[in-house]
């Protein structure tokens, strides 16, 4: 290290620092979906990443618009985009339940199935209407480029809109999901379908809500996602992987489980990346968490329930 | 009764024969059997060829430009006359971007079909998984892809660039132009990248006495750099020197940017990034990088402008023509040379016509190229530097360089 000052390597500390702290964001904004659907109601959703590419192709759609119809709005329309993402994949989210997953929530590993397929027929639609190439939305000049709080230090400003981005809707999930009656009534279905049901609860609609809400939060994160990579058919399985990763890792139906799952995974591989290459850096994260969940199989958290 | 019905019978059959032989059915097999002694699916007036590329699947993205590319050569091939007098009849497959499909469905061309050649693959692991059946079956293959070499089959025709060919002349260039010392290298991990930045350290260390300074493989599919380009940033080389594909290649340049890292502060040399990627990365996070490889969509020559006008005509005003794209288009012309010189679609007569020297095209959109005896191309390597609206400015045109896929002490 004789060759570097103190500044250089304080600067490349500050960035290190901020682009852990940057992946965390993104792997807990691509988990919070799946840790409500998959969390909350079990239901192992295969087809999650599809619903964040939903998200990325509603950001392209508005930006096509907005370039050829109102130039003047294509410095704002993103904010607009991840509105309209929420809703898009929201929608999308209501009408699979409706129509496929209501008739398997007594079998699960259907489910795994079924949602699996769903995520091929997406991915074929998003080839047939938006062609096989991947798009580029054009992105707002605001978001692109970065911040350099001193000389030597750049700070990603798309880094920190996904940071902030990830804390409002974990802030957000966490008030719907345990500060309202709603979300009493979903954590109510969760532990004891029958008797919610007999206590008034219309557990089918809280069922086809939590799954629409957790669709739209990958529509968020799709939206999201559209300023740190690829938007194409198949954009959503590079994510698929890494989701399932984190809520198992946290622990099934548990907020903050997820939140520390992401912290960790994010921070041991951001580190290790910096010291040894890519691959190997995957392998010994993969392995760490193989060699934790043998031993803790409910991962990180999990709720304490008498079986 | 019967008697009735015998006449009216052999009335017909011999209404049938003649019809027949009108028809041309008879003289066909004949004529036919002229121009292949194998079996092909030839008639006196058609010849079947197969296009085999991923029409489904995560490659999708990459093999439609090559699969449109083909059809436009074929088009073009049969307005001019055919082959041989014959209309050239495309059957068509989707290796949907998994390998053991490619190798089934290349089985199913050659054998149930017949065809005379194939047109196809994209990823080398596609090539390596169809090989052992075009070699059992003895069909021909016509493989567009820039590729690590290393490989030379008596069924394959190379009409992309194998590596030394694309990586050394860049290499030079960057040296020479941007006085480069140190370079730190990345590429997706699997064969194409490791085997071509194996070739750059070699020809970095021994050669042009540079230095690399870093060498780091993602995994396919990877959407992180944030770790990586601090790493690069530590280690100041004078040059990236990368080839990262498929959507990671969309968030490492959106990455770099949102880093800092533009190309008024740093010179980066892609091997992957054609005009078809740009459309996912976006221009305006490329403005000003280079890209090293045989054709660019720009390139400033009558055959080219032809080109570009007629794959619009056909393919949509919006469509771009990246490096493999013209390569796939070189593949039906230079099958048509050796079929017409070799005066027959046998497969072991087509090979030896194309191991002779004499093939070339004097009409290929990347300038004249002729075909080696070790199936590859000879062609010249461009650098370009890539512009906000997706397009490149050619800064530096090498020479032809001669192909060798098995270079020594690259290894």
């Amino acid at each position: 290290m004789g060759d570097y000052t103190v500044q250089e390597l304080t600067a490349i500390f500050a960035m290190q620092g901020f682009s852990g702290l940057s992946l965390f964001s993104v792997l807990l904004l691509m988990a919070l979906g799946l840790a409500i659907i998959f969390g909350q109601m079990g239901v192992i959703n295969m087809a999650h990443g599809e619903f964040m590419a939903v998200g990325a192709y509603t950001t392209y759609l508005l930006s096509v618009i907005s370039e050829k119809y109102f130039p003047g709005f294509v410095q704002y329309y993103f904010l607009f985009a991840i509105v309209a993402s929420f809703i898009v994949a929201g929608i999308l989210g209501y009408l699979t339940e409706f129509i496929l997953i209501r008739h398997l929530y007594k079998r699960p590993l259907d489910t795994l199935l079924a949602t699996w397929g769903l995520s091929l027929i997406m991915q074929q639609s998003f080839r047939s209407i938006f062609g096989a190439r991947e798009v580029s939305p054009g992105l707002p000049d605001w978001l692109m480029g970065s911040y350099q709080p001193t000389d030597m230090i750049d700070i990603p400003i798309n880094g920190m809109f996904v940071l902030a981005l990830t804390a409002v809707v974990t802030i957000g999930v966490y008030l719907l999901m345990y500060r309202s009656n709603w979300g009493l009534s979903v954590r109510a279905t969760t532990q004891n379908r029958l008797m919610s049901g007999a206590v008034g609860i219309n557990t089918k609609k809280i069922d086809r809500l939590t799954f629409a809400l957790g669709c739209g939060i990958a529509g968020i994160a799709g939206a999201a996602f559209t300023t740190i990579a690829s938007t194409g058919p198949t954009s959503g399985s590079l994510y698929i992987v890494d989701t399932f990763m984190v809520v198992v890792f946290g622990g099934a139906a548990s907020l903050f489980g997820t939140i520390a799952s992401a912290f960790t995974i994010a921070q041991a591989q951001s580190i290790l990346e910096f010291f040894i290459s890519g691959s190997m850096a995957k392998v010994i994260t993969l392995l760490t968490l193989v060699v934790i969940l043998m031993m803790r199989p409910e991962g990180l958290f999990s709720i304490k329930v008498r079986k | 009764m019967s008697k009735f019905n015998r006449r009216k019978f052999l009335g017909k059959t011999a209404a049938l024969l003649s019809a027949m032989v009108a028809a041309g059915f008879i003289s066909t097999s004949v004529m036919a059997a002229e121009a292949t002694t194998t079996g092909q699916a030839v008639t006196d007036t058609t010849v079947s060829v197969g296009i085999l590329h991923s029409l489904t699947g995560t490659m999708a993205i990459s093999e439609t430009g090559a699969q449109e590319a083909e059809k436009l050569a074929i088009k073009q091939i049969n307005e001019s006359g055919g082959i041989l007098g014959r209309q050239i009849e495309i059957i068509q497959e989707d290796g949907a971007s998994d390998w053991p499909t490619f190798a089934e469905k290349s089985r199913k061309l050659l054998v149930q079909d017949k065809v005379a050649a194939v047109f196809g693959c994209w990823t080398s692991a596609s090539r390596k998984a169809a090989l052992p059946v075009f070699e059992k079956e003895n069909g021909l293959l016509y493989y567009p892809t820039f590729y690590e070499g290393l490989e030379q089959s008596h069924n394959v025709i190379y009409t992309g660039q194998e590596a030394t060919q694309q990586i050394l002349a860049g290499l030079d260039w960057v040296a020479e132009e941007k006085g480069a010392k140190t370079f730190y290298l990345i590429g997706s991990d699997y064969i194409w990248p490791r085997t071509s930045m194996k070739i750059a350290r070699k020809h970095i260390e021994n050669v042009l006495g540079g230095k690399v300074v870093g060498e780091d493989y993602k995994p396919l599919g990877n959407t992180q750099f944030g770790s990586t380009i601090n790493k690069i940033r530590l280690k100041k080389p004078d040059v990236i020197y990368a080839a990262v594909v498929g959507g990671s290649n969309v968030a490492w340049f959106k990455q770099l940017k949102a880093a800092g890292i533009t190309s008024d502060k740093q010179t980066l040399l892609t091997l992957s990034v054609t005009e078809d990627e740009v459309l996912g990365i976006g221009g305006e996070n490329l403005e000003g990088f280079y890209s090293v490889m045989k054709y660019f969509q720009s390139l400033d020559n009558p055959n080219n402008a032809k080109f570009v006008k007629e794959f619009k005509e056909m393919w949509g005003e919006d469509s771009v023509m990246g490096d493999v794209t013209q390569a796939a288009y070189l593949g039906p012309w230079l099958w048509k040379a050796a079929v017409e010189k070799a005066g027959t679609f046998d497969v072991d007569a087509v090979v030896k016509a194309s191991e002779t020297e004499g093939i070339e095209l004097t009409t290929a959109p990347e300038g004249y190229v002729k075909l080696h005896p070790n199936h590859h191309l000879w062609s010249k390597t461009r650098v370009a530097k890539w512009n906000k609206d997706g397009q490149a400015t050619v800064v530096f045109e090498s020479e032809l360089i001669e192909p060798n896929p098995f270079p020594k002490g690259y290894q």
